[in-house]
């Protein structure tokens, strides 16, 4: 079946615009049959969303039929930086800015290891502590007396905290104990190996492991690429993003395939490049304080559009996401599909550590350390708080890699906007809370529409 | 390759079996539970391209069937003939090997995912190591085209957003998508309403004319005799009657379903007729 070629000119019978997508009648196929054809293709335009409009149309539905997605993030977003744009006039700086995308990078990663358990379902409360133990594995291979190489350093201890989920993966699914339980003995458990790793190494005086300042993981968050090299990191990233996008989006316009329309597919890499080149903009502006000129692009920014690039990409274009997403919202069906389901959400649980990793790496280079007094738990809860806020479901099944971009930097925008204010760290939480507790409101009234079928 | 199947099996389904041989037989199929006897003794033939309904009350065995069938639940004795030899399932993977699919009363539809995704579900065509998702819509949309399901706006959109007879048509077509034989419909039409339930009659319909063979369990008398070609009555566990639709009426089908027997004498086909696969038939 899936490998009869499509049809070329089409028979007669076909109208012209939709000869290519539906196959030509067979030879004894009776006359309604024919009919049936031609009423399926006067349909075709509108199957298609050939127009912005109709598009927009699509688009809508879909936000009413509970996939609410970006929309209130992006919103609630603009509106978070008025409001701080007009407390605080420094807050759209260079320099803030930029302080801003290296607060938000943290929390990005932590809201996307977070989204791989959400997206099934679950939760991961050892993310944290995860990240702390990997910080922790990193700077210890790195220093005195192992000296691996940086980058050895860095994929030890992700290959550490991959193991982690594997562990934790392996008994949530095989054991069938909850989720919530396991990460919880995770979070609890992985916090006295963090200190019990303080210990082994004599360097690490007072609980804290530090980096040195020479080394490529301090320089992640704390070196920048060159204006010059920004910019040409900009350009190859915008080019492959508007060639594939448009050249796909084409071809599957030409073989009759539903695609979005070509004013939506240039709308979104305009919209892409506009970002981008704020964002580059903004880094090359000399933010450096007196004499000394500080400028470009802080590598971890790269990094960070890496994985969510990456990861959107698994997530869907692979079985794996695929899969993640189906048991996400009917595991049932998605056992009866023949997945091996155990697997598919083991090695789920592995990609929540592995993230979780990349996010301690980010987390010890801000720092220029690693100490036992890292709060594991309160970074779970950003974590969970990004993934939700940028418009992730709670509830399975409803979820993108973009909505921790976007989580993150809400949520680093109310930490940075708030400590500029001078308000304390009380002040700090609770509205945090705040816009957490709106976020998942938001969630599930969408959710309750869609599932009354408005 | 599909397509050939589907012609050569759809001369055989209107010449209702040809040459004369069931597509499936079960032949004195039994299935306990502890000490509780779900099935005794069951036969049943469903021949190629058509509509076979199974009705029954309560209880009175109609899933145990099925998933007997459907290769859930191996029958403790009896055998099942596939195609003229006797086949072993082991489990659901065997079944669809054989070209079974059942659709039960859930249909197992991932909300979240789109028409194409819900069809390929399990069996996604690779390129390059990633989804193909150019093959699975050409091949979704030209199994949709088939069934002549014409409600739907867009494949590409989610299940959610589809109405009970168009989620049922999307299992219908994901059912069919590999070369099915025979498809189970578990109350295909128990949640919908009116308009609805004829969609969904209107697409069994088709789906024998194209010479695929479908048994529907089914509560509704009404829908029964719209589409049924062949009835089989079960009755705690025994299958009291089973022929040709035309030889039942409502009353008959009632009474078989209530007590196991007919006033009308059309046949009384009790555990003791169900050694020969054939007896029922013969008595006409």
């Amino acid at each position: 079946m899936m490998d009869e070629p499509t049809s070329g000119p089409g028979t007669p019978a076909d109208p012209p615009a939709a000869s290519v997508a539906y196959q030509e009648p067979e030879e004894e196929v009776v006359e309604e049959e024919v009919i049936a054809q031609q009423q399926l293709a006067t349909t075709a335009p509108d199957v298609l969303a050939d127009s912005l409009r109709e598009y927009l149309d699509a688009w809508w539905r879909r936000i009413r039929s509970g996939e609410s997605g970006a929309v209130p993030v992006l919103i609630g977003l603009v509106l978070i930086v008025i409001f701080f744009q007009i407390e605080e006039s420094t807050f759209l700086s260079a320099g803030n800015l930029v302080n801003l995308f290296v607060q938000a990078s943290l929390y990005i990663l932590f809201a996307a290891a977070e989204i791989y358990a959400l997206l099934l379902s679950e939760i991961d409360l050892s993310v944290g502590a995860v990240a702390g133990v990997g910080a922790f594995v990193i700077a210890e291979l790195i220093a005195p007396p192992v000296n691996l190489v940086w980058w050895l350093g860095i994929a030890g201890g992700l290959v550490v905290c991959a193991g982690i989920g594997l562990l934790q993966g392996t008994l949530i699914t095989r054991l069938h104990i909850p989720s919530f339980i396991v990460t919880l003995g995770g979070l609890l458990g992985l916090t006295g190996v963090i200190i019990e790793l303080a210990q082994i190494d004599k360097t690490a005086v007072g609980g804290v492991m530090s980096i040195s300042t020479n080394s490529p993981v301090y320089n992640l968050v704390n070196a920048n690429m060159s204006p010059t090299l920004s910019w040409i990191v900009l350009v190859i990233i915008l080019g492959a993003y508007a060639a594939l996008s448009i050249v796909s989006a084409t071809r599957r316009r030409a073989r009759g395939l539903s695609a979005p329309p070509t004013s939506i597919v240039l709308l979104k890499v305009a919209l892409a490049a506009a970002g981008g080149v704020a964002v580059v903009i903004i880094c090359t502006i000399n933010r450096g304080a007196g004499l000394i000129a500080l400028r470009g692009v802080p590598w971890v920014v790269p990094l960070v559009l890496l994985v969510i690039g990456a990861w959107s990409f698994l997530l869907s274009r692979t079985k794996l996401g695929r899969y993640i997403y189906a048991i996400g919202a009917n595991p049932e069906a998605a056992r009866r599909a023949g997945i091996n389901v155990p697997w598919v959400r083991t090695i789920a649980f592995m990609l929540v550590a592995f993230t979780g990793g990349l996010a301690g790496l980010v987390y010890a280079s801000r720092l220029g350390s690693i100490a036992t007094d890292i709060d594991v738990g309160q970074l779970v809860l950003f974590a969970v708080a990004a993934a939700v806020i940028g418009g992730t479901s709670l509830f399975g099944g409803r979820g993108k890699m973009l909505h921790a971009l976007l989580g993150g930097v809400v949520i680093a925008a109310v930490f940075n906007g708030l400590a500029l204010m001078g308000i304390s760290a009380a002040g700090v939480d609770i509205a945090t809370a705040i816009v957490l507790i709106l976020a998942v409101t938001v969630d599930s009234l969408v959710r309750r529409r869609g599932a009354t079928g408005a | 390759m599909s397509t050939g199947d589907s012609v050569t099996a759809r001369e055989g389904g209107n010449g209702a079996s040809a040459d004369g041989s069931p597509l499936l037989s079960l032949r004195g199929v039994g299935k306990n539970f502890g000490p509780v006897r779900a099935l005794s003794h069951i036969d049943l033939d469903i021949p190629p391209g058509q509509i076979t309904a199974l009705a029954g009350d309560n209880g009175a065995g109609k899933s145990v069937t099925i998933k007997t069938i459907s290769g859930l639940w191996p029958p403790d004795d009896g055998e099942i003939v596939w195609e003229g030899r006797s086949v072993r399932l082991h489990g659901p993977k065997d079944a669809e090997a054989l070209g079974i699919r059942t659709i039960y009363q859930d249909l197992a539809l991932c909300d979240n995912l789109d028409i194409v995704q819900n069809m390929f579900l399990g069996h996604e065509p690779l390129r390059r190591g990633v989804l193909d998702e150019d093959t699975m819509e050409i091949a979704a949309r030209k199994t949709l085209d088939e069934l002549r399901v014409r409600t739907i706006r867009s494949i590409r959109q989610p299940v959610a957003s589809l109405s009970g007879g168009q989620r049922q048509s999307v299992a219908v077509a994901k059912a069919v998508l590999f070369d099915a034989k025979l498809v189970i419909m578990d109350e295909p039409t128990a949640a919908l309403g009116v308009s609805q339930t004829r969609q969904v009659l209107d697409l069994i319909k088709r789906l024998s004319s194209q010479g695929v063979a479908v048994m529907v369990v089914s509560h509704n008398l009404n829908d029964v005799f719209e589409v049924a070609d062949r009835i089989a009555v079960l009755y705690l566990g025994r299958m009291v009657a089973v022929d040709e639709a035309s030889k039942f009426d409502r009353q008959s089908v009632v009474e078989y379903m209530t007590t196991g027997l007919s006033s009308r004498g059309l046949q009384t086909a009790g555990v003791g007729a169900g050694s020969n696969p054939q007896a029922s038939e013969r008595k006409q």
